[in-house]
């Protein structure tokens, strides 16, 4: 009996992801450095309210996650988040706004992801140029649309319904859509051959497509679906401020990023799981909250947020010498 | 003959930059509602000047196949401080001017340092020291405010000789002092290398950590001179993280247009310089035309991304598949 257990118990600890491990462990460490200074901060309610707040960053950064994961990256996040909310917003009230608003902003989304899916993929251009410019075009066209101040539709009922309001009493909706996200998203990642393919491309792409993959076709599926992940975002903060604003999306470009890396995913791609990522939006969401609710200012705040940003990835983010 | 070709093989990307802006700043010049005057060139100067120093402060550490995230954010740290400390008699603004650009180039050398030492990779290192810089930048000056040396900033301003735009006299210094020495020596050499394949250049026995380090410290600097002249044209220092971030971003749009390959390895300072002249000039194209200002973002991201698609193609000279995939 004994024999057999100690293989299985191996291979659980061994599957145990090191960063991914640090990363939850870094949780931990700073919930009881804020209960240190506060006892609200181990409260049912503090921890679901961060839970919601997190829900918006960590549903935007499944999209950047995918894109890492095959090796390239999405800059042009933050206007797609706001395409995203100005368009869901700009549907309106009505029966046949209020139905079609979610999936109008979250295809809004995936159409610019497929702009850059296909410079990247077909044209060959580097992710971080085409996905700049299409931000850039993203921006003309919501300033054109809007005239340059913040459009005046406010979200439909269904869009606050999905960003504030509880369908099991006590659970925001917001996060129920987050775990959704994330349930797609890890048995997409684990269980389908798509998934399985993206491994494959973010390590060496050339491999990939001489076993036979179009790995053209899956590079264009990441950004749109990393699009429509962006909208998506876009379309439930709309719903949880209820209106989009200009530049919205800008404040969550980086705090992806890191939450992605922080995650343990290599920025190089092949590597890293969805877990991880979670940890690494629960890890940048707290932090950002615990520093203000410590009153500490804007500045501090950066600053700390940088240094523990990088003193976490000296733990676990280095990579190997050459040699 | 032969050596002749190689060069022009090797500067491609950088002749391709200044074609580029030279037919849209004659097309801006021929089109612009004053004529093609001094005036003119000074303000295009001015405004073209700002994102240049920017642009090559990137272009060194991307020729190194890094890439600097917190450009912008040196940029808008060294424009809070000049604000501050730039004032005064000649000697305190003499000194200031000094402590600012050490300052730039301290930024540039943690970075170096985090990315050589700490392994890290260069994205996610810039993206968080870029939070720091922003940090210390908005405890210098939380609203906008300060005040620089007006003569000096209006020496830097205006006009050399009545004609010649003083800010691009500085940017041709700034080129000669720090491009030029750089890219011909030893470490600049190096860069190059590190950039094309570390892992060959590791071989051969190339200075890899002195090219990192310098590369990332002279892009500190030159960001720094970049906020530096942001202070001498707005006379006040704002930590505004908007701009910084516009800067980062415009800055890797204009090391693109100006030839230097974002997988490092080739491509120059100088390309970078005339892409970020050209980026500018697409956004004042469009008042040359007298449009509605509510068009610009538009049609500059529109012209940057027909501009970027160029490079596509280099594609249809692939004869196999595979040089797809690098």
């Amino acid at each position: 009996m004994s024999d057999a257990a100690a293989p299985i118990k191996l291979s659980v600890w061994r599957r145990l992801d090191p960063a991914v491990a640090t990363a939850f462990a870094c949780i931990v460490a700073l919930l009881f450095v804020g209960s240190l200074y506060s006892r609200n901060f181990l409260s049912p309610e503090y921890l679901l309210q961060q839970l919601k707040v997190a829900s918006f960053l960590g549903i935007i950064a499944s999209g950047m996650m995918l894109a890492i994961l095959i090796g390239q990256i999405d800059l042009s996040l933050p206007w797609v988040v706001t395409v995203g909310a100005m368009m869901s917003c700009a549907m309106g009230h009505g029966f046949l706004g209020s139905a079609l608003a979610v999936p109008v902003g979250v295809l809004c989304g995936v159409v610019f992801g497929c702009l850059n899916g296909f410079g990247v993929a077909y044209l060959r251009i580097p992710s971080m140029i085409v996905t700049l410019a299409t931000n850039a075009v993203a921006q003309g066209l919501m300033v054109v649309y809007t005239g340059g101040f913040s459009p005046r539709d406010s979200a439909s009922p269904v869009m606050r319904y999905l960003a504030t309001g509880e369908t099991i009493p006590g659970l925001p909706n917001a996060v129920l859509c987050w775990g959704a996200v994330a349930l797609a998203t890890i048995v997409m990642l684990r269980r389908t051959t798509f998934g399985r393919t993206l491994y494959g491309v973010g390590n060496r792409e050339r491999a990939v497509y001489l076993s036979g993959v179009d790995t053209r076709r899956v590079v264009l599926l990441v950004f749109a679906i990393s699009g429509g992940a962006s909208a998506f975002g876009g379309v439930l903060l709309a719903g949880y401020a209820s209106k989009a604003a200009q530049s919205m999306g800008d404040a969550y470009l980086l705090p992806a990023i890191a939450a992605v890396v922080l995650g343990g995913a290599s920025i190089l791609g092949g590597r890293g799981t969805y877990l991880g990522t979670m940890a690494g939006v629960l890890l940048i969401t707290l932090l950002q909250s615990i520093l203000s609710v410590m009153q500490i200012p804007e500045y501090g705040r950066q600053i700390i947020y940088g240094v523990v940003i990088i003193g976490m990835l000296l733990l676990y983010g280095r990579e190997r010498a050459v040699r | 003959m032969i050596e002749w070709r190689f060069w022009l093989a090797s500067q491609r990307g950088t002749l391709l930059a200044v074609a580029i802006f030279a037919i849209m700043f004659a097309f801006y010049g021929a089109n612009h509602p004053a004529g093609f005057s001094a005036n003119v060139v000074q303000t295009a100067a001015n405004k073209g000047v700002l994102l240049a120093f920017v642009a090559m402060a990137q272009s060194l550490v991307v020729i190194t196949s890094g890439i600097d995230l917190s450009v912008g954010m040196i940029f808008t740290l060294t424009n809070c401080l000049a604000s501050a400390i730039v004032v005064g008699s000649p000697l305190s603004t003499g000194l200031g001017l000094i402590a600012v650009l050490a300052v730039g180039a301290l930024c540039g050398a943690i970075n170096g340092l985090i990315v050589i030492f700490g392994r890290l990779q260069p994205i996610v290192a810039t993206i968080a020291s870029g939070a720091i810089y922003f940090g210390l930048a908005l405890a210098l000056r939380p609203t906008p405010g300060g005040s620089v040396e007006e003569t000096l900033a209006d020496a830097f301003t205006g006009e050399v000789f009545g004609v010649v735009p003083a800010s691009l006299v500085a940017l041709v210094a700034v080129v000669a002092l720090v491009w030029v020495p750089f890219s011909r020596s030893v470490t600049g050499r190096a860069a190059y290398a590190v950039g094309s394949s570390e892992a060959a250049a590791y071989m051969s026995g190339v200075p890899i950590r002195r090219a990192k380090f310098m590369a990332y410290t002279l892009s500190g600097l030159l960001s720094g001179i970049g906020g530096l002249f942001l202070t001498f044209f707005t006379y006040t220092g704002d930590a505004a993280y908007a701009s910084g971030n516009a800067y980062t971003l415009f800055s890797i749009a204009a090391v693109v247009l100006g030839g230097v390959s974002l997988f490092g390895g080739s491509g120059s300072a100088i390309g970078a310089v005339f892409g970020a002249l050209a980026f500018r000039t697409i956004g004042d194209l469009l008042f040359v035309f007298d449009f509605d200002p509510l068009w610009q973002p538009l049609f500059q991201g529109v012209v940057l991304m027909l501009a970027v698609s160029l490079g596509a193609f280099g594609l249809l000279r692939v004869k196999n598949r595979l040089e797809w995939f690098g």
